[in-house]
């Protein structure tokens, strides 16, 4: 068990400056976070753009402010539990929180500070009503294991580099059979994946239907077969043993939606005073809140994050009086 | 007035918001319809990531090509059509006066 005085789930921009201003009120953090690296968005999708709204940074590459947000915390040792998403928490008897993780890692600590940003990035679900119904019973969003479609049927759905890969992997002898359905004639893969797909229509190991969508689902425990409707010719019934929609990630609240904490519009509602929730000792900071006239800024995050603190400290030391701390008078002092 | 120019904007119940937009703030339609709290959700920022500022454009107005980001995107995206845009990759500017755009449908 990890314990600490702060949890904060998501280590991007905000977590990490939250790091900093805890550690000047000597209270100590960890962060999970579902990627296996800090930094949330700025290091996994945008590391190399410019961003021109941090105050003292005319420009700065959202890579290069992760690395500086690092620096700036690394005095007050903040603990990382990477790769891992939160899935749950359970309040103990002595008022604290217990966060455990998809790999169930388990975290304690009085105060949990949210700050999650998009969320979670998910798998796109195609938009067909029985989807559900398949799901894991012939429908699988993502590859974990290519040997179980071995011997089998498959149709992989999408025109990225994932769809375009497994295509080429499973049909270089695992599955029996590999049909690749996309809706437009042009793949925006790796241009030498579009080229061996093309090539592997062309020799007949890859069945492909292009200017073509899923449209429908069939069978009655596990799925058996999709309707395909291809412009220009219609529909048509394709028999399958998996269907594998790959349309890339969207972000999603994830399990914090089921946190017993009070959403709108996928986002949490705080209280402005210190943004905290509806459940005392879990705090929003971030993009991942919502509250009248929230701007979603890694600006406003920073200072959402430098009020929360103070709160959290009241919350631990409910006895000490807090000093506000000016680090022109003082320095910083590490742990 | 200068720099004002008038948009329509078709929400999913098929109600039509005529929206007066600045062509002078450096907005783009997802932060237009967000402004006017359209059920626009703008979910990644402004960054072709998510596809919840999916629109389709109605009026023939000559815009800019998709870029490659959002070319990406919608190619991931659902309910995409010949005329689909994101928002949030449109930027306000004088020519599009009279512009009529429909929200798309939102899926998981």
């Amino acid at each position: 068990m990890i314990e600490t005085d702060i949890i904060i789930v998501g280590a991007g921009p905000c977590g990490l400056f939250t790091v900093f201003e805890a550690g000047l009120l000597k209270l100590r953090c960890h962060l999970i976070d579902a990627l296996p690296q800090a930094g949330g968005q700025l290091t996994e999708i945008y590391p190399k753009k410019p961003i021109y709204d941090i105050p003292g940074f005319p420009e700065v590459l959202a890579g290069d402010l992760i690395d500086h947000l690092m620096k700036q915390a690394e005095p007050f040792k903040p603990g990382f539990t990477l790769g891992e998403r939160c899935e749950s928490f359970e309040k103990t008897d002595d008022g604290k929180f217990i966060v455990k993780t998809s790999r169930g890692t388990l975290h304690k600590a009085p105060v949990v500070a949210i700050a999650g940003g998009l969320g979670c990035f998910e798998p796109r679900k195609p938009p067909i009503g029985n989807i559900g119904q398949f799901e894991d019973k012939g429908i699988e969003y993502i590859v974990r294991d290519p040997n179980f479609y071995k011997g089998k049927r498959v149709i992989i759905s999408g025109g990225g580099d994932s769809a375009l890969d497994w295509s080429i992997f499973l049909a270089n002898g695992v599955a029996t059979e590999v049909t690749l359905i996309h809706r437009s004639k042009s793949f925006r893969g790796h241009p030498d994946s579009v080229q061996k797909v093309l090539d592997m229509s062309a020799s007949g190991r890859i069945k492909l239907l292009t200017d073509a969508e899923v449209v429908g689902l069939n069978g009655s425990d596990n799925l058996e077969s999709i309707e395909v409707d291809v412009q220009g010719e219609g529909k048509q019934t394709l028999a399958t043993d998996h269907w594998l929609p790959l349309f890339g990630l969207s972000p999603k609240l994830g399990p914090l939606a089921d946190w017993g904490l009070n959403i709108d519009k996928n986002s949490i509602e705080v209280n402005t005073f210190d943004y905290s929730t509806n459940v005392p000792g879990i705090y929003a900071i971030g993009d991942i809140n919502t509250y009248p006239g929230k701007l979603k800024l890694i600006l406003c995050g920073f200072h959402e994050a430098t009020l929360m603190v103070q709160s959290a400290f009241k919350r631990i030391y409910p006895d000490k009086n807090y000093v506000l701390k000016y680090t022109t008078v003082n320095g910083v002092t590490g742990f | 007035m200068e720099n004002i120019i008038h948009i329509t904007v078709v929400d999913r119940e098929g109600k039509e918001h005529v929206l007066e937009a600045p062509t002078d703030m450096n907005m783009n339609m997802m932060e237009l319809c967000k402004s006017y709290e359209l059920p626009v959700e703008g979910t990644c920022g402004g960054m072709a990531m998510c596809a919840s500022c999916h629109m389709y454009i109605l009026s023939d107005h000559a815009l800019p090509d998709r870029n490659d980001d959002e070319e990406a995107m919608l190619d991931q995206a659902f309910f995409v059509k010949s005329n689909s845009r994101l928002g949030c990759q449109l930027h306000l500017a004088n020519e599009m006066n009279g512009l009529k755009v429909q929200l798309a449908e939102v899926s998981g």
